[in-house]
Parts: structure tokens; sequence; C-alpha cells
């Protein structure tokens, strides 16, 4: 018989926004069903300020608090000290914010909230864009692709640098617990979600969110493409948990070329360069595995 | 009741403690920082039960105010100048979610160039925001003003700003009286919001919403904030047979037969009414029109003086690039279709510190005579200016 590990309780409601085949609103169902319903979520400008219902509607089945852009970390924390003062320690205060929200304008705050030791969770829904205004590129935006603000043109100006990496940002803040999950992997994401309801203090997770409007891909094909996002390695998932790293599947490797060839957003990319990105995405999974291998021989 | 020699900051973070906030969230910055030190201090002591958030910028500030007012609990911060400048979009927020946050605001200028001294700029150019504004003009009326806010917000679900003068307040100690904290929990009851973020009730604060339901928010607000005048006016009565001090939207001195007004705003206007006893003891009729509350705005006030005076006088500690002062403008404002027809002569000095002195301020009275008498040559004045011209 198989163990059923997903909770079967709803707490988002049908008649939701989100484009067709929306990974952030996959993430957010999860993510619910994993908290349960003694949650408080705070929601930043971002896709999922609409995707929730314009006013009076609302689809999901918890308390949400909207705030300003660059704020969800101090929009949680000041939840959190209410809800503390208000005699309330049980409740789980969730941000929930884009990675532009998060990697660019929210990463002052968010970097506050840690660094206080609020007890929070902060999810980053990873788009890797500015999807709610229509797909500009954020510092989350991965080298080669194409986005309106990097739109390639006559001078083949496409995103030059890597993806900055907001999980290792928060690692250095000493962080207890980080997380990278996905909406492929529903067993590994709401187990890790579980880990961060026992860690008192700030967890931090990035959800790789695909966006196939935003991505240039078929709606049909986001959970399979946030599959491939693992198994070429672009996108590990790992756990950061009390120092030790830990790599959550080590799949059989996939070129990158599979992950990338069905977005549009990196249709223009040369052979040469696809080379380049399948380099860069093998040293950084060496140098994930090195630091699982250092953390546990460290903290044995 | 105890009696202590303390500074405007002092009366501040005193104002704040007998309020009981529960979540105080605030960032330093100079000559605000005083306050905030003060209350970490009670809060560690455990004088105050209240979470001090020690947030990484005063745009969080407010942002962490706004979430855990939110929630349910009585908030608190305190700013100045460029932090109240960084915090400009979350005073729109806490407006708009109608939360009645009380913080002080020690008024200084803005840069550049920096200038860590007194004038109105940084909170006059918040005055859209939606917030009730007390400029204060005594220590007294600093930690007076905050107890008061807190009643006045929590009645008409708008937040509010008490603000002191930098340094001429903030640093300066005088007598003040502090009440007992029975007293205060007998004036201010405990914060009980109708509306809050609870688990079991899932309500969404804040979200999208069609232009077919925008401006019906907007509206409620510009009715609470027309209602607040006559709820300042009645707890500023209510505070007086408490506390033994009352307060309405202005302070009006020598007014009843005064010939030229001058309208002012902030510890200034203390001079303004010393300056008001030597003209009349020269036999010249001047009177001083204080403002306490800039929003909402006292127009009622300000007609009520036009009907019998022959001149006002306006004087801003700030500039808007507008045609005058921001209070000057209000003032004309007010005045326009009413019963009154009287000049109005605007005074724009002390930015960004520059002394007020009696000799500056009777040289003001003594233009409103002149202008009183012969016509208004220059609408707009700066006073005290070194440019060489010689004329102040």
């Amino acid at each position: 018989m198989v163990k059923l590990t997903i909770p079967e309780e709803e707490y988002m409601l049908p008649g939701h926004v989100a484009c067709q085949g929306c990974g952030a609103t996959i993430a957010m169902r999860y993510l619910l069903k994993a908290l349960g319903g003694k949650t408080i979520v705070s929601i930043p400008a971002c896709c999922w300020a609409v995707i929730p219902g314009v006013y009076p509607s609302r689809t999901l089945e918890v308390p949400l608090l909207y705030t300003a852009f660059e704020t969800t970390g101090a929009s949680i924390s000041g939840i959190r000290a209410a809800l503390d003062m208000m005699g309330d320690t049980e409740t789980t205060v969730v941000g929930f914010a884009g990675d532009g929200g998060t990697a660019d304008i929210g990463l002052q705050s968010l970097s506050g909230a840690v660094e206080r030791g609020e007890n929070v969770i902060y999810v980053m829904y990873d788009n890797e864009a500015y999807m709610n205004t229509g797909i500009q590129r954020s510092s989350s935006t991965p080298a080669g692709a194409w986005t309106t603000t990097t739109p390639g043109g006559s001078k083949k100006e496409w995103k030059k640098r890597p993806k900055k990496s907001v999980i290792e940002i928060m690692i250095a803040h000493d962080i207890q617990y980080a997380a990278t999950l996905t909406v492929s992997y529903p067993e590994d994401f709401i187990k890790k979600v579980k880990r961060a309801m026992e860690i008192k203090g700030p967890k931090f997770l990035q959800v790789l969110s695909p966006c196939p409007t935003g991505w240039k891909s078929d709606p049909a094909k986001a959970v399979e493409l946030a599959r491939l996002a693992v198994q070429s390695r672009v996108f590990p998932l790992y756990e950061f948990d009390h120092g030790k790293y830990k790599i959550s599947m080590k799949p059989k490797q996939v070129p990158v070329r599979e992950y990338l060839k069905p977005q549009g957003r990196f249709r223009h990319l040369t052979d040469e360069e696809i080379e380049t990105i399948q380099m860069h995405t093998d040293e950084q999974w060496e140098i994930l595995l090195a630091k699982e291998k250092f953390t546990n021989e460290l903290y044995k | 009741m105890v009696k202590k020699v303390i500074t405007g900051n002092g009366a501040s973070a005193n104002g704040a403690r007998l309020a009981k906030p529960k979540v105080i969230a605030a960032y330093p910055i100079t000559p605000q920082t005083s306050i905030i030190e003060k209350l970490a201090l009670m809060v560690s002591n455990g004088e105050l039960d209240a979470k001090f958030i020690k947030v990484e910028s005063e745009h969080s500030a407010m942002a962490a105010c706004i979430a855990a007012q939110n929630t349910g609990v009585r908030t608190y911060t305190a700013s100045s100048s460029h932090g109240l400048a960084l915090m400009h979009e979350l005073l729109m927020w806490a407006s708009g979610a109608r939360l009645p946050i009380v913080m002080t605001d020690v008024n200084r200028a803005m840069g550049p160039p920096w200038s860590i001294w007194a004038d109105q700029q940084d909170t006059i150019a918040q005055r859209d925001t939606g917030w009730i504004q007390f400029y204060v003009a005594s220590n007294q009326e600093a930690l007076d003003t905050i107890i008061l806010a807190y009643k006045v917000a929590e009645t008409v679900n708008l937040p509010a700003m008490s603000i002191e003068d930098a340094f001429i307040l903030s640093h300066t100690m005088e007598s003040v009286d502090i009440p007992e904290q029975e007293t205060v929990d007998s004036f201010l009851p405990p914060y009980e919001p109708k509306f809050r973020l609870k688990v079991g009730e899932p309500m969404g604060f804040g979200s999208l919403v069609m232009p077919e339901g925008y401006m019906e928010f907007r509206y409620k607000i510009s009715e609470a904030m027309d209602e607040a005048r006559n709820v300042i006016r009645t707890v500023g009565k209510e505070f007086g047979e408490t506390f033994g001090r009352k307060y309405g939207l202005v302070e009006e001195y020598k007014t009843d037969d005064a010939e030229v007004v001058l309208v002012i705003a902030g510890s200034v206007a203390s001079t303004a009414m010393e300056v008001v006893d030597m003209m009349r003891d020269e036999g010249k009729k001047a009177g001083v029109l204080r403002i306490r509350s800039f929003r909402p705005f006292p127009y009622e006030e300000i007609r009520k003086v036009a009907k019998q005076a022959g001149l006002i006088g306006v004087f801003d500690r700030s500039y808007t690039g507008g045609f005058g002062g921001a209070i000057g403008t209000e003032v004309k404002g007010a005045l326009y279709n009413s019963d009154a027809s009287l000049p109005v002569k605007n005074y724009i000095a002390g930015l960004g510190g520059r002394d007020i002195t009696p000799k500056v301020l009777r040289k003001i009275f003594e233009d409103m005579f002149e202008s009183l008498n012969g016509g208004v040559k220059k609408e707009v004045e700066w006073v005290g200016l070194r440019d060489g011209s010689g004329r102040w």
C-alpha cells in the first residue's frame, strides 16, 4: 500500500486568476497543505498579489496581509511580534514573495529579519524574472535568458551575469534552516516545509516556480520543466540544516540543453553559449558536493 | 503625578511608554535617536511590556508597525527627516489600511546640504499621506500629544504623528508633568480593533480593488479626516478634564482684538507670543494663532480669527516650490470663499535650524503692520537671508 504523504486538506479555493501552468500557484497549494490552517501569510507586490483574486474575492483559507514590494521581511516580523505579544506563539507566520521582491527590492528587509532571528518562514517563489509586470529581468534571472529588459537586439544583450544565489546569502546569515524546493517533487516539498515548521527562528525556502508565460514554454509542461531543472543540476534540491548541507537528490545527469531547449527564453543561445552554461552548472554542482562533504565532516 | 526635568525626546519616550504599545519598530536617526534608546531600555528593564523590533531601516520600521497593528496590537515608532522621507510609501499604506499607528517625528531639515537642525520640511512633505499631524510647542505637549493622539487615531482609524522641533525641544530640558499610569489607562482604553488578522477568519487585507471600488476607500479617509476635527476638540477637552491641560486644533494668543495675527506652528510660536507681549506694551495690537493640528487643517478657527483681524501673516518653516509655503497656501485656501476679505502675507524663515530670535519675529510683526497700512508689497518673503540685500 502506498503511504499518502501529501495532506488531503485544501487551503486554496478554486477561482484564482493565475496563468495556465503557473508554478507559483502549485507552490502555494503545497505550502499551505504542509503548513495547515493555523497560518498567516503576508504577500508583497508580485504575481501572488493578484492571483488570490480581486476585492472582495479571495482564494486562500488563511488570513492574508498584502504588503509593499520591499517589505515582506519586515511585515512578517511585525505579525510575529504582535502574535507573540498576544500570547500566540503557535500560529505559523509566512512571507510569500517572488524573486524580484526577494533577491532585489526586498533583500534588505529579508536580511534584517533573518539576522534578527525572527521566528518566521520566508518563501521565495522563484520564477526568475519580474513576471507580474511583464517579464523584466531580476537578479534571479539566469545568464543567457531573454526578458523584456534583456531583449537581445542587434547587440545581443541577453542577461549576462549568472543568477544571484539568495539561498547562499541566507546561509551567510548563519540561518538555521534553508532549502531549495520545486513543484515537481511534492513529497520533498512538503517534507521541507514540515522540517521548517519544527525549527524556531528564521527559515528560508527557495521554490523554483516555472512560469510558462515568461519562460515561453508549454503550460502543460511546467511540472516537467521544473523536474528537468533538477535533473540537469541547474536547480539542485538541497537543504542547509544547522550548518550541514544535504543534497536532497542526486539524479542521473541530464544535459542542460534538455532543460533549455523547451524554453523560448533560451531559444537564441548558440551551441557555444549552451556549453558555457553547462560548464558553469557542472562547477556549481561540484562546489555543492564539496560543501556537503565538508560540512558533514565538520559537524559529524 | 511626577514632575521631572526632561528633554523633548524624554517626554516623547514617556508618552509612548504610558500609551502601552505592544510593538515598537524603530531605526536610529539624529535627532530622534534618544527616544528609541530610552524605549529600548524601558523594554529591556521590563518597565514597558512590548516587543522592540530593531529593524534595518525606517521603511521596515513602518512596515513592521503596519503588520503588527493589522495583527491587533498598538504600535509606536519615531523618526526624523530622511528617515521619515524613506517611510513615505508606508505612511500612505498605514492611512490607506486605516491603522491608528502613532509616531513621533523630530522636525529636521532635509539634505542636501546635510543639516541635522530644525525646520518643518520633512513633515510638510508628508502632509498628503493621510496622517493626522500635531505640531507641539513644548516638552509637556510632546508627552501629552502621544497619549491624546492614540485616542484620536483609534477613534477615527487614521494614523497620527506628534511632531517636535529638533534640538529646540528634542534635546532641551523642561519641567514636565508625567501622569500616573492609572490615569492614562482611564483615559486611553486598551486597543480593540474591529478587524484583524486572525486564524479561523481568513480575510485578506489590502487586496487589489478595481476602479469601481477604489474611490470609496479614499472618500472614507477624507470623511475620517473631517471627523477628526471634532474628535480632536472633544478628546482635547476630555484630556483637559483628566490631566488639567486642554488642547484644541489651535492655540489662540491675544487674537480677540488683534489687528495683525501671525499663524505659526511649532516651538517658535512661544517666542512669537513673547514678541506679541512686547508689541502690545507699545500699543500695537498683535496676536498669534498657533496651529497645533495641521492635518486635519483648522479652517474654521482660521476663518474665525480672520473675521476681525486686518491682516494675517503666515510663518512657514519649509518651502514647497509652490506659491509660498505650505501653511501659507492652506491659510489662503481656507479664507477664499469665506466672509473674510483681508490680505495674507507669507514668511519663509528658520530653514535648516537658522535661529528665529525675538528680533526676527519683531521685524515680521513690524512688516505686518506696515503691510496692513501700506499694502502687501511682496506676498512671499524669505526672512533672514544673508544675500546682501540687507532687507531683513
